[in-house]
């Protein structure tokens, strides 16, 4: 069984690339080789900027001979029936086997298709891969036709059994594949033969390349943590980072600087984010004090005077950008504080959208919103109108404008520097939350305010000019959005009358208008149905998330007030937790069977059977036992659902499951007195009744 | 190399050993183009004949002009005007790398002491409808250079593909010698008779450009110049390909090709003037486009661009 090691050398691969690429090269290989008919033991992938590397186990030495029997004409058929066979079978006639059957003597063939050699195999399946290859961008170069993500200079491919090495011949555009490769651009020289995958690994290390990124993954951030750690400091976690800078070494060594002093007063998201975005640097933390006051940085080799000329260079580069950060730091604050409006003002020129006006009448409308909102969060009115107003003020600074992504996380200084309220500063920062089904949703009632209004002017604007998210594409993030409010409003346990809310937002769109014949002042109320259904189905994916199906969350949409999300979340839980006992799960098949008898008497008879049932009608002690349960349950359901004690509620319907069970065990429904089996009917109908009151259970299945 | 003669003492030092490496490397060192660019690639010994098959090597400095980064020479290395090394070769060889790498030892960087990286960076000049895969290329953290290999220019696909090396000269110079702000780079021996800083050469013209640019220049005038251009880069195109005066097939490639860079130019200036809104802005540079397309489509009927009769 000989082992297969496979080395595609190229130019420098980005380093967001190399993950998948290393992971689409085994697949592919191993499925193409699998394909062809041999079998494998293990397959290990690898990536490193200059190349990647697939080693594997056990490879089957050929592919099996496959026999295949086929079944021919009669013997006596006409010549051309046997000709056409022949040449189906891709023999000759002296090939054929007669044999004697039931219908007659009939020719046989017997085809064999013969195992091929591993290495003719991998040379097809490595060629077929390398011109297919999936990578995001690719590119030709010099005189040739090939496409790869930078110029791949040459192919490593070997199998390897008792008898040693053997090249695969193959050659790609005119790369001819050999058993060599080559070490480090800058720490070795030359290239080396080698013989197998550990002979390969080995001496790429002693050449200077850790082919394994989670090894140079593991190194600098050994090396990093130790290196703080000595210094009484600690490195900032930053795993996005450290992956991307393990792709971008192949000898990772780690050299810690300090950040001249003058820049420390910098906040420390400014040197954090700068640090990350221009350079690549990790930050090294003070615990004690909270500030940056080191950064790392990962070398591709190391030098004759221990990187110190490499840190130098890097320190300078460092104190440049963090000069230009500085610059925009101290001018910000000059401008916020002498009136921060003004930036605020400079958004009236900024397209959001262009059918849904400047950003400026975006905050407008935010701040209106907002205000209408305060009071179901606890904030006060004036202060949410405030924040919303400021919380995109810092869009127009040149901190932001530098680095996108701290946008928010400046508002919040500069408001502060303002003079404002430091609820009103928070909410700057907390309102874009939460940014995704894990990011953390933000509670202060003034955040919350702003953050709400915020998503909900997006999304009623984008329902307005009827973009919504459609299949796969939702280039405005609006899912994002919906699930956005739905998790403020549970996970703050806001009372919020989202038709009220929505009609609000949809009326500063200009799509909901006084009046009714004018179909421009209609057109929002459909888009306020769809934008609920929209939200609900956001909240049923977001609950079957923490295990509540989607029909249990239907049957309480169907309930009155379901644009209450936390009522109808409170109700949904209810219902689940319910449904689980063996209490409910009866009750709910004694409902189903109600209904069913029901439903089909009221449509053989076409009569809706909603008269109160009459007691004196009943026949069975089971009857009278379930007339009182009844009696009994209805003003107890009432008065939990009137506190929305949902569990309450469920618990008292449940316990009608006995009654129930022990009438449909004692009474024929539909039987031949018209008078019992129309009092029957209608008691039934009382008990769907009931039961709707809690939750449309008609919508459970199952 | 570097050893040999002695660490680099002046920004024209480093430039000339560039222009001495490439020379060796077998690049013809041409002149910098005589026309206001925005970047070497402007040139039109990079855009136009980095299209066709004719194989090409050619090495230039090209003094760049990006009108919203003057700081009237205050700034330590933000300008309006300054200096790219552009090499181009076509097909790209395929020791490019090396080469390049070669060119750095010659300016004075030691790979033995240095962290040279080839960091992901794609190329594209939405004016010029040109796009390109490659790296900036770090040397310990700072970008020192832009390698591309070119794709596609003018809407055309790159058939052999070309090398693209641009080096932003004075950041080069600066930290190979050592300076904190550009205006204090020697431009020439700093023991000649007259040595010359940089800021003794350009910062008198910084403050001088950078009001013009930012506050003077007439934009009625530079709108009408736009317009100008434009027409006068479809008329040129729009010659029939036979010249009636000589009979020769002579297409105006290269003049319809500089009313475009003018365009393009007093485009960057109307920029830095503050009188195009964001959403006029996609529609100007697509006029640039448009422009670049068409002396593309010109050249690749040129013998230069590969035609063939």
């Amino acid at each position: 069984m000989p082992d297969l090691l496979i080395e595609l050398f190229s130019e420098e691969i980005p380093a967001r690339m190399q993950v998948r690429a290393a992971k689409d090269l085994k697949q592919r290989i191993t499925d193409g080789l699998v394909e062809a008919g041999l079998t494998y033991a293990g397959a290990e992938a690898f990536a490193t900027p200059r190349r990647l590397t697939l080693a594997i186990e056990g490879l089957t030495a050929e592919s099996p001979t496959v026999r295949e029997e086929r079944r021919g004409p009669r013997v006596d058929a006409p010549e051309k029936a046997v000709q056409g066979f022949l040449r189906g079978a891709g023999l000759t006639l002296d090939q054929l086997e007669k044999r004697d059957t039931p219908k007659g003597e009939v020719y046989f063939a017997l085809i064999e298709k013969p195992g091929r050699q591993a290495a003719e195999i991998v040379a097809e399946v490595l060629e077929a891969v390398v011109r297919n290859f999936p990578w995001p961008k690719s590119m030709r170069w010099g005189h040739g036709s090939l496409r790869w993500v930078r110029p791949l200079h040459s192919i490593l491919c070997i199998l390897t059994d008792e008898d040693g090495a053997q090249v695969v011949p193959l050659a790609i555009d005119g790369i001819a594949a050999g058993n060599s490769t080559e070490g480090h651009r800058f720490m070795s020289q030359g290239r080396f033969s080698v013989s197998s995958f550990e002979d390969y690994e080995a001496k790429l290390k002693r050449a200077h390349v850790m082919l394994s990124a989670s090894e140079r993954v593991e190194h600098i951030w050994h090396d990093a943590t130790n290196m703080a750690f000595a210094s009484g400091l600690e490195l900032v976690e930053d795993r996005a980072l450290l992956d991307e800078v393990a792709g971008l070494v192949e000898w990772p060594v780690v050299l810690m600087g300090e950040i001249d002093p003058e820049y420390l007063e910098l906040p420390p998201e400014v040197l954090q984010t700068s640090m990350r975005e221009h350079q690549k640097f990790f930050s090294v933390r003070d615990s004690k004090s909270g500030k940056i006051v080191r950064f790392v940085t990962v070398a591709n080799r190391e030098t004759a005077d221990n990187g110190a000329i490499i840190l130098a260079g890097n320190r300078k580069v460092l104190g440049a950008r963090l000069a230009d950060a500085q610059f925009f730091w101290h001018n910000d604050l000059r401008i916020a504080q002498a009136e921060i409006g003004n930036w605020t003002q400079a958004l009236d020129n900024v397209t959001f959208h262009n059918k849904l006006g400047s950003q400026g009448t975006r905050i407008a409308r935010i701040a209106a919103l907002a205000r209408e909102i305060a009071p179901v969060t606890g904030a006060d009115p004036d202060a949410a109108e405030q924040a919303a107003l400021l919380a995109k003020a810092d869009l127009s600074s040149e901190m932001v404008g530098e680095f996108p992504e701290l946008q928010g996380v400046m508002g919040r200084y500069y408001i502060a520097a303002a003079g404002y309220d430091a609820a009103v500063a928070q909410a700057a920062q907390e309102h874009y939350s939460p940014l995704g089904p894990s990011d953390t949703v933000p509670s202060a009632p003034v955040s919350v305010a702003v953050a709400l209004a915020d998503k909900i002017d997006t999304l009623t604007g984008f329902w307005a000019i009827d973009e919504k998210p459609t299949g796969s594409k939702d280039p405005f993030a609006l899912r994002r959005a919906a699930l956005g409010v739905i998790r403020l409003v549970l996970e703050n346990d806001l009372v919020l009358d989202l038709n009220l809310i929505l009609t609000t937002a949809f009326v500063a769109h200009g799509v909901l208008g006084p009046d009714p014949t004018n179909s421009a002042d209609c057109k929002g109320v459909a888009d306020r149905t769809n934008l609920l259904a929209f939200l609900h189905d956001r909240l049923k994916v977001h609950l079957r998330e923490q295990g509540i199906r989607h029909d249990i969350i239907d049957a309480c949409i169907a309930m009155p007030n379901s644009d209450d999300l936390t009522l109808l979340v409170k109700r949904a839980q209810a219902l689940d937790a319910e449904l689980k006992t063996e209490e409910g799960e009866n009750l709910l098949q004694g409902f189903k069977r109600a209904n069913n008898i029901l439903s089909q008497a009221e449509e053989k008879d076409g009569v809706e059977y909603s008269f109160g049932a009459d007691p004196k009608f009943a026949e069975d002690p089971s009857e009278t036992a379930l007339f009182a349960a009844l009696e009994q349950a209805e003003p107890q359901i009432e008065s939990a659902l009137a506190q929305e004690d949902f569990p309450a509620a469920m618990a008292t319907m449940a316990g009608l499951r006995g009654p129930i069970d022990a009438f449909f065990e004692a009474v024929q429904i539909n039987t031949e007195n018209q008078t019992l089996r129309r009092n029957r009917l209608n008691l039934l109908h009382q008990i769907r009744a009931t039961c709707m009151k809690v939750a449309d259970l008609t919508r459970i299945e199952g | 190399m570097a050893d040999s003669i002695g660490a680099p003492r002046s920004f024209q030092d480093i430039l000339m050993r560039l222009q001495a490496y490439w020379a060796a490397q077998g690049c013809a060192i041409l002149q910098p183009y005589d026309m206001e660019v925005g970047a070497g690639t402007f040139h039109p010994a990079t855009t136009l004949r980095s299209l066709g098959s004719t194989p090409w090597a050619a090495a230039y400095v090209q003094p760049s002009r990006r009108p919203t980064d003057g700081r009237y020479g205050e700034n330590p290395n933000r300008m309006q005007h300054y200096y790219q090394f552009q090499v181009l070769i076509k097909p790209s060889p395929p020791n490019l790398q090396d080469l390049y790498l070669g060119s750095l030892s010659a300016i004075g960087i030691d790979m033995d002491l240095h962290d040279i990286r080839f960091v992901e960076d794609d190329w594209e000049s939405p004016t010029l409808g040109a796009w390109g895969l490659g790296w900036e290329v770090w040397c310990d953290g700072m970008e020192v250079s832009q390698f591309t290999y070119f794709q596609q220019v003018g809407g055309h696909d790159c058939s052999p593909v070309s090398g693209e090396l641009t080096y932003g000269l004075e950041r080069l110079a600066m930290y190979v010698l050592g300076v904190e702000h550009v205006m204090d780079m020697p431009f020439n021996d700093p023991d000649a008779p007259i040595p010359l800083s940089y800021g003794d050469v350009f910062r008198q013209t910084e403050e001088e450009y950078a009001r013009w640019n930012f506050d003077v220049a007439d934009t009625a005038m530079l709108l009408r110049h736009f317009e100008e251009a434009e027409a006068e880069c479809a008329a040129i195109l729009a010659q029939p390909a036979q010249d009636p005066k000589t009979g020769k097939r002579i297409i105006m490639a290269h003049p319809a090709y500089d009313q475009c860079i003018k365009a393009s130019h007093i485009f960057n200036l109307l920029d830095a003037r503050g009188v195009i809104s964001v959403t006029e802005r996609q529609a100007y540079i697509g006029r640039v486009r448009a422009l670049a397309r068409k002396c593309a489509d010109a050249f690749v009927q040129t013998r230069a661009g590969g035609f063939q009769a």
